[in-house]
């Protein structure tokens, strides 16, 4: 959207651009003041600034000297937030200059207008921006907490707290001694171990359960087809720590609390729902006449299956087991109720840790598993792609 | 025991005969504790040694501590007990043995004498609050204090937390009545040994409330140990009461700009219970271990690891020094007479009477 004019951009009348500029200022200002003991001041004074600086940039500088300018701006913000606040001021100077730089020049310039049809009426235009802010607002608010704890776990105090050396990106405020825990500590790596050896054997189990299920459910004869998938996917809709009493009290008196085969049977039935829909979803689109035309050459069901059927839906086995993988690599209700202390699983650990030592360490592990989550999320939707090429649909 | 093994193995008998004797005793423990520094102080101290003496044993951990009185009843309702030995704080153990959740013991018989040849029973003394209760050690909740937030003049005395004026800022308290209600009162005039007398009448009650109302705002409610070392070092908190071990981590381990006050400090009792209804190889584990873990140098051992004192009066004399930092643990202790000048002791049957109605009151306040 950036590189078509469907506008052409004029300058804005004084009036406007300075008085934009100085809203703007003065939503900034809201915040530097507050920081700095009175908001009001900070409102008034942000709002001067800002308005000031719009004239000499729009007016006096011009689209000439655009380059210099908004380079001037940075250079003149960072040395300013260095002199209120040290290393962070210069950083976060520096980009609200480049903010307020681009910001001058896009107001000033009527450059907003540019990937917009002419006939837009201004409230349309405002409309447009405003609605793309408060998606960017959406968006910053879901991932700010999971940002916010990767720079934490570099930490080198023991604690969960931005610390002054931190702050001033001084080096020593950062270490990988949370990362050297994680990756000695016997309780981390018992617990990955553990994890590691619980989560592949639930999803395989998950897997072969729930395509086979997905597989019966998606005949046309098959009678209470309805009822039969509302039980399967129960656990994915009943709380999880009603599953969990139930699961304890059931599989105590059989003996499986606390075993190995408990907690992955408990994880496989968890992991099931994910497979059936996922696998349900893909066959919605396969063509049964394949089949058909397979067993009219001499395949029987079971050939039929692994090399007619199998690796048309394999895309969706795929991302069904990814997800029942990772709903068994992340689950800490069911493990707290069926596990054991020789059990104890990379949650569990996250979850006790949490509670008895707050210990960044934690930190480290959930960056290592947001990075991990990524790249299976990555895969499952590069799957889906292909998927989607293979039946003929455009990727989108 | 161990003489008894090496006569047998020099026989030729012994082949059979010993494997029978090791089956007697289970070869896997699961210990239950709090996490942290605390369990890690035990791992040390107790487990260790214990495994380097029975190579064949294998202990596991589990942080259950927190919520041992629930997960003791739900394994007792599902007769399936998978814990072989549970750290409890001495409530909880009375709790637990009311309820027939924890095994009676005789102490004499279960835990070994003083070096000296002093009885267990005597040598351990009071701290053997309830038939069940295993004493480990004595350790106290007391309150820390951001040193950079309070000024030139320190706090010194637990009144500090109810002085706005001279120390403004958050506070961090417990969420439940026990020590608040205690201070407050206190505070409030009320003379040390009164406390509990007033307490027990509802317009006592409504006293320590009516005291703790003047800093509800200003209070940030803790319920894991961790979260006051956690807001003292964040600076978000200016005092807040934990444990002494916490607040000894934080000053002396972790090296944070915090404080510490004896004044007041409650003394509270933890030890290990052993369930009922485990298997017989398990309980002669359990007894053999508990023998090993409790006695005197094993409980002086632990405070080479965290500040807390040991249980036994025999194993006083045998504090000594931090094990990585190498500083005194004994002007550490909560026991020591510099820092026991005024303290109070968790009051065992006081709880256990009123608890449930200070507790409802308690709420109650707290949701206004």
């Amino acid at each position: 959207m950036n590189d078509v004019i469907l506008t052409p951009a004029g300058e804005k009348p004084l009036g406007f651009t300075l008085g934009v500029l100085a809203a703007a200022g003065a939503v900034a200002g809201i915040f530097i003041g507050a920081a700095n003991g009175s908001s009001l001041l900070g409102v008034i004074g942000g709002a001067i600034v800002m308005a000031g600086i719009a004239y000499v940039l729009v007016k006096l500088l011009g689209e000439g000297l655009e380059k210099l300018a908004r380079l001037g701006l940075v250079a003149l913000f960072a040395v300013v937030g260095l002199l209120l606040s040290g290393t962070p001021g210069l950083v976060v100077g520096g980009l609200f200059g480049w903010f307020f730089g681009w910001f001058a020049y896009w107001i000033g310039f009527g450059r907003y207008r540019t990937p917009l049809v002419p006939y837009l009426t201004s409230g349309q235009v405002l409309w447009h921006y405003t609605f793309r802010v408060i998606c960017g607002a959406i968006f910053v608010f879901l991932i700010t907490p999971i940002l916010v704890v990767m720079p934490l776990s570099f930490n080198a105090e023991s604690f969960f707290t931005f610390t002054p050396e931190m702050l001033s990106f001084d080096p020593a405020g950062y270490s990988l001694r949370h990362y050297r825990d994680f990756l000695t500590n016997p309780e981390w790596t018992r617990a990955v171990e553990n994890s590691l050896l619980i989560a592949p054997v639930a999803t395989v189990i998950s897997v072969s359960l729930g395509t086979l299920a997905a597989i019966g459910l998606s005949q046309s004869h098959v009678p209470g087809k309805r009822a039969i998938m509302a039980i399967l996917i129960s656990p994915m809709i009943v709380p999880l720590i009603i599953s969990a009493t139930g699961m304890y009290f059931f599989y105590s008196k059989i003996g499986l609390v606390g075993t190995y085969w408990g907690v992955v049977l408990a994880h496989a039935v968890l992991g099931i729902p994910f497979v059936i829909i996922t696998v349900t979803a893909t066959l919605v689109g396969f063509d049964r006449s394949l089949t058909r035309a397979a067993a009219n050459m001499g395949a029987n069901p079971v050939t039929t299956f692994f090399r007619v059927q199998m690796p048309l839906i394999l895309p969706g086995v795929i991302s069904g087991g990814l997800f029942a993988f990772i709903t068994s690599f992340d689950e800490v209700v069911v493990v707290l109720f069926i596990g054991s202390a020789e059990l104890q699983t990379l949650p569990w650990q996250m979850f006790t840790g949490l509670r008895e030592q707050i210990s960044p360490t934690i930190l480290a592990a959930a960056t290592i598993l947001v990075g991990i989550s990524i790249l299976l999320l990555t895969v499952v939707e590069m799957l889906r792609r292909r998927s989607e090429r293979l039946r003929g649909m455009t990727p989108r | 025991m161990k003489l008894t093994k090496t006569l047998l193995a020099s026989t030729a008998l012994t082949v059979a005969a010993g494997s029978a004797f090791a089956q007697d005793m289970a070869d896997s423990m699961t210990l239950v504790s709090w996490g942290g520094a605390y369990q890690a102080s035990q791992d040390k101290a107790y487990a260790q040694p214990y495994v380097a003496e029975h190579p064949d044993v294998t202990v596991s951990w589990d942080e259950s501590s927190n919520e041992a009185v629930a997960k003791l009843r739900a394994m007792n309702e599902a007769g399936n007990i998978t814990w072989d030995l549970v750290d409890v704080v001495a409530a909880d153990a009375i709790r637990l043995c009311d309820e027939g959740l924890a095994m009676e013991y005789d102490p004499d018989e279960l835990l070994a004498p003083a070096d000296d040849g002093t009885d267990a029973s005597d040598d351990f003394g009071d701290l053997i609050v309830s038939d069940c209760f295993i004493p480990q050690i004595v350790y106290s909740t007391t309150v820390g204090y951001r040193t950079d937030l309070v000024g030139d003049t320190p706090p010194t005395e637990i009144c500090a937390l109810f002085d706005m004026d001279a120390y403004p800022g958050k506070r961090a308290l417990e969420k439940r009545p026990i020590n608040n209600m205690e201070w407050a009162l206190y505070c409030d005039g009320v003379a040390k040994d009164d406390i509990y007398d007033v307490l027990e009448t509802p317009e006592g009650q409504d006293q320590a409330l009516a005291k703790l109302d003047t800093i509800k705002d200003q209070v940030v409610w803790w319920s894991a140990g961790a979260d006051t070392p956690q807001l003292l070092a964040d600076g978000e908190v200016v005092m807040g009461s934990t444990y002494n071990g916490r607040l000894f981590s934080v000053i002396e381990e972790q090296d944070q700009p915090v404080g510490m006050l004896w004044d007041m400090q409650v003394f509270d009792l933890d030890g290990w219970i052993i369930p009922t209804g485990l298997s017989d190889e398990a309980l002669a584990r359990v007894k053999d271990f508990v023998y090993f873990a409790t006695d005197t140098q094993r409980l002086a051992d632990q405070a080479k690891y965290i500040s807390y004192g040991p249980a036994r009066m025999s194993s006083a004399p045998l504090v000594g020094q931090h094990a990585d930092l190498g500083i005194d643990m004994a002007p550490h202790m909560p026991t020591d007479p510099e820092n026991s000048k005024n303290t109070l002791l968790y009051n065992y049957e006081f709880w256990a009477d009123y608890r449930d109605d200070i507790d409802a009151k308690f709420q109650a306040w707290l949701a206004q």
